[in-house]
């Protein structure tokens, strides 16, 4: 019968072919049980935005208990992904997709996603008993309230049952792929390749190849039912962005802070010993360092905080480059190590991972409230430097820039990073090792004029002098030093004179802070003053206002103690200056103390980053016409 | 990396006792028994053969730790209890020095009581002399761990109710390698414990009763006073049994239940005592004698236990070498390479 015909043709009755539409940006967030794998989800799907070339940020956000009761509100963990084809700074103020993958994960991240949004729910976790666990009064998938949103409904539970069926496997194993299931969904939604995934499952599991198989087939069944039912109309492409060209690789701010910290050993020439004690959001250091023995590197998981950083600073007398890392109660443990430490006046670097205080607090929230616990939290004068990392990628150049401080003026450093930038991840330009200049280090060999205590006239630092020099035998400890000799002395002009000297050390390290980077005009109606991780929300926001016309500015500092030399100038050109923390005001009070300006703060404190429009509408409220009313100058600027 | 610019530690120096003295006054009370266990120590350094520049000495706070400063050595006065941490992080990265831990009972079994034991669990090869006065010196005379049960001190007008620690005990409880005990006022014994400390590779615990003659005068005359203390004395030797007394007439062996008891030798063979054994790898045989105590038995002296572990700082080292073995030299720039990346062009 071929090629005849038979009567009028009748049009083709298959469906006209899906659109794929290109859009810019989009915002997804991964929602679930604790045990529902969402991390893993996240990371994998980050892993691949990233080798796709998309620019993008990202925030895992997870309860401090491991496995909080199934179904609870208690126990959702969260990731959202922000990527583009274009530059990004943040991981989105609301996600654009919400995968929820219980009621109570519905329930908990609902409110963040914008009218319009789409909205995938696991319809099989949705048992009257679980809806109930969750708070609910009636099922949400059947009450209307969710409306306003682009609602799909599938029973990923089921499906994924289906797919890993004759595998042999208990029904808990395979309710454990459904998180595989939903990945699928989404390479397929965000047109990823997969064969790359396939691979990542197959390494993943290599171990228990019939739960690899069965992750497989759930991310393959996930794919597969995009692209073969119509539920959905369109999938999607975000192009790569127009990223500086290089190679790049996608890093978290605690990878990219142990990377630091290798690369400075490796610049130094100085073996690196970390001495630490477990507590998140910092154990993630020492597990990547613990790895990089081929580089000498020493780790040492102490018995207690205490430890940490005082076998550090045996490292440190000895001639190495000492490290502890921990968050704020750990800090609260080393206190006295590190009054210690500015006694010795040897180089260590004490990074602090700040999450949600005080005490225990929030363990896996972020917030920036340290910052007067480092400046301050010691018995005595007992100042120190202070440097903050702005991104994750940063935190590798934060760590460059606390051990060359370190070392240069013989002194205890904080690094400050947060649960933010530790577990957040972005794209990394990565550097070539031969362009990053040496960090110069010069044990005192030669006993002819030495003394323990005798200072270099530009960085007021000591000489390093470790035992197995001949001649050098010298002790040093807590009790105040004599200026020259280091040997105790209860001399009451001395010790004024050690106390100003320590002071005078720490504000020498303002000489080689370069002039303070100013997005925007050098001059203006509003200034904003940021530091540490909230840059991409205050640099978003800025710009985005900027290109509305607002008359704004930012500066975000990297070095907190000494301040740049040149930030008192640059507010003093401003009328206003507003200062977003993550706390109920630190750097405002240091701003406000040094240069007699009446900052204004925007703070908040709820274990979660900024949302640029957050910052946006405070900028808006400080410039607009009600602003402009209430302008206030900086009474004066003090040069420091 | 750079190596430091350390002598071989064997390279025979010649020394003196006094190279070993720094230029600082010492400032401990007269009368004091840290002097004597000062002068010992600096008396045996000029025989251990190893260069004073490779020797360091840590301290944490109270009378005993402001020993280093008086030691021509490299020192550090650290923070109370700290101690045994900070030589851990310097003997770990520089395994090649001699690391010295002076502290007290209040330092050492108090307020830094966890350093002390992981120290001693993990065998990081360090000498630790914990000098034992049973009180808190230098804040005045307040009771200190170790001070005996009852004991009335300014902060315990109506006497202590704190079980008192056992310095031996909690070495021994901690799998220390080398445990011993000596006497401030007794030099010759002293030297040679020190000296048997500094042979011992690992973590090398002694405890010296000392005298507080201030606060605490005399807590030791049962075993120094010459009128009884070989009554009250066991001096402990490998391989020799467990014989006391000044006519060595007595004997310690293990009666009913796993008790020790004091039999006299007259009417007893002396095969049925107790042997010491330093070497054996149960510490049980450790723990019974230094639980001995007056007035039912005299104290054990000596060396209760002297076993073999790796260290700490050589398995450390140990595994820095087979990962570049295995490995390579690290090299940087793959490392910030990672294993996954694109090209933007």
């Amino acid at each position: 019968m071929e090629g005849e015909t038979r009567g009028p043709s009748l049009p083709v009755m298959t469906p006209p072919p899906r659109k794929t539409e290109e859009v810019e940006t989009v915002v997804i967030r991964f929602c679930g049980d604790s045990g529902d794998g969402m991390q893993l989800t996240g990371s994998e799907f980050t892993r691949a935005s990233a080798l796709y070339g998309n620019d993008l940020a990202t925030f895992p956000d997870f309860p401090a208990e491991i496995r909080a009761p199934a179904g609870t509100l208690a126990g959702v963990s969260g990731f959202q992904i922000n990527f583009s084809s274009r530059e990004v700074f943040t991981p989105g103020d609301r996600p654009d997709v919400l995968v929820a993958m219980n009621p109570a994960a519905l329930k908990t991240n609902i409110s963040d996603l914008a009218p319009g949004g789409m909205l995938i729910v696991n319809l099989g976790a949705f048992s009257p008993a679980n809806v109930e666990r969750a708070g609910y009064k009636q099922n949400p998938l059947e009450d209307g309230s969710l409306d306003k949103y682009r609602v799909y409904k599938i029973d990923i539970s089921k499906l994924t049952q289906n797919a890993c069926d004759g595998l042999g496997l208990s029904t808990k194993e395979v309710a454990r792929c459904k998180n595989f299931w939903a990945l699928g969904l989404m390479f397929w939604m965000y047109n990823r390749p997969t064969e790359r995934e396939h691979d990542s499952i197959r390494a993943k599991f290599a171990k228990l190849p019939q739960i690899a198989e069965a992750n497989l087939r759930a991310f393959k069944a996930g794919y597969n039912y995009g692209e073969t039912t119509e539920i959905f109309d369109a999938s999607y492409v975000v192009r790569p962005a127009q990223l500086p060209p290089g190679t790049y690789r996608n890093i978290t701010g605690n990878g990219a802070a142990a990377l630091g910290f290798v690369t400075a050993s490796q610049k130094s020439g100085l073996q690196l010993f970390l001495g630490s004690y477990p507590i998140t959001p910092a154990s993630d250091v020492l597990h990547e360092l613990a790895g990089y023995k081929q580089f000498g590197v020493i780790t040492f998981q102490a018995e207690d905080e205490i430890a940490g950083l005082t076998a550090a600073l045996g490292a440190s007398f000895g001639g190495k480059l000492a490290l502890t890392t921990t968050s704020g109660p750990g800090v609260a443990l080393k206190s006295e190590a590190m009054g210690l430490a500015v006694m010795l006046e040897l180089p260590v670097v004490i990074m602090d991972i700040q999450r949600g205080g005080p005490s225990t607090g929030l363990p896996t929230k972020t917030e920036q409230a340290d910052l007067l616990q480092v400046m301050y939290g010691r018995n005595g004068e007992c100042p120190l430097p202070i440097v903050a990392a702005r991104s994750p990628a940063d935190c590798f150049w934060t760590a460059l820039e606390a051990v060359r401080i370190a070392i240069t003026h013989m002194t205890p450093v904080v690094f400050l990073s947060d649960g933010y930038l530790a577990n957040g991840a972005e794209p990394w330009q990565i550097p070539n090792a031969a362009d990053i200049p040496p960090i110069k280090v010069s044990f005192r060999t030669d006993p002819e004029g030495f003394f323990p205590y005798l200072r270099d006239a530009h960085t007021l630092a000591r000489p390093w002098a470790i035992p197995g020099t001949p001649g050098l035998e010298h002790r040093v400890g807590g009790l105040e030093k004599d200026y020259l000799t280091g040997n105790v002395s209860y001399d009451p002009i001395n010790h004024e004179r050690m106390v100003k000297t320590r002071a005078a050390k720490v504000a020498a390290v303002a000489q080689d802070i370069p002039p303070t980077a100013i997005l925007g005009e050098p001059r203006g109606d509003l200034l904003v003053v940021g530091w540490g991780g909230t840059y991409g929300a205050i640099t978003q926001a800025v710009g985005f206002m900027r290109g509305k016309g607002y008359s704004v500015s930012s500066v975000h500092l990297r070095h907190l103690n000494p301040l740049p030399p040149d930030l008192g100038e640059i507010i003093a050109r401003f009328d206003k200056v507003l200062v977003p923390e993550l706390n109920n005001g630190q750097l405002i009070r240091l701003l406000r103390a040094d240069y007699l300006v009446d900052a204004i703060g925007l703070n908040k404190i709820q274990g979660k980053p900024f949302k640029v429009v957050e910052i946006t509408a405070k900028i808006e409220e400080l410039t607009g016409p009600a602003g402009k009313a209430r302008t206030v100058t900086p009474l004066r600027a003090v040069e420091r | 990396m750079s190596e430091s610019a350390s002598s071989p530690p064997t390279d025979k120096p010649q020394y003196v006792k006094k190279d070993f003295i720094s230029d600082q006054e010492v400032r401990w009370c007269p009368g004091c028994g840290d002097y004597a266990i000062l002068a010992q120590v600096q008396k045996i350094m000029p025989d251990l053969g190893i260069r004073r520049e490779n020797m360091v000495f840590v301290s944490g706070i109270g009378c005993s730790s402001r020993f280093p400063y008086y030691m021509n050595t490299y020192g550090i006065h650290g923070i109370h209890g700290r101690a045994p941490a900070i030589a851990t992080g310097l003997k770990m990265t520089r395994p090649e020095l001699s690391v010295w831990v002076v502290t007290g009972d209040g330092d050492g079994l108090s307020i830094g009581g966890n350093h002390l034991i992981h120290a001693m669990r993990r065998n990081v090869d360090l000498k630790i002399l914990l000098f034992n006065n049973r009180i808190y010196g230098l804040t005045k005379g307040q009771y200190s761990p170790t001070s005996e049960l009852g004991k009335k001190t300014k902060s315990t007008p109506y006497g202590s109710v704190d079980y008192p620690f056992n310095p031996l005990s909690v070495a021994l409880g901690a799998e220390a390698t080398f445990v011993a005990r000596s006497i401030d006022t007794e030099v010759q014994h002293l030297q040679q414990v020190v000296r048997r400390a500094a042979a011992h590779k690992g973590s090398a615990f002694i405890e010296v009763f000392q005298n507080c003659n201030v606060f605490n005068d005399e807590a030791f005359a049962f075993a120094t006073d010459k009128a009884v203390k070989e009554d009250t004395q066991l001096r402990l030797e490998h391989g020799k049994p467990l014989v006391f007394g000044k006519a060595k007439d007595r004997g310690i062996r293990v009666g009913s239940g796993f008790q020790p008891e004091v039999v006299s030798l007259k009417d007893l063979d002396p095969a049925s005592l107790l042997v010491h054994d330093e070497k054996a790898a149960s510490p049980s045989l450790a723990f019974l004698e230094a639980h001995l105590d007056v007035p039912q038995f005299p104290v054990a002296l000596g060396v209760l236990r002297a076993i073999e572990r790796p260290t700490y700082d050589q398995l450390i080292t140990e595994q820095t070498r087979k990962a570049r073995e295995k490995l390579g030299e690290g090299d940087l720039q793959k490392l910030l390479r990672g294993n996954e990346t694109w090209t933007v062009t």
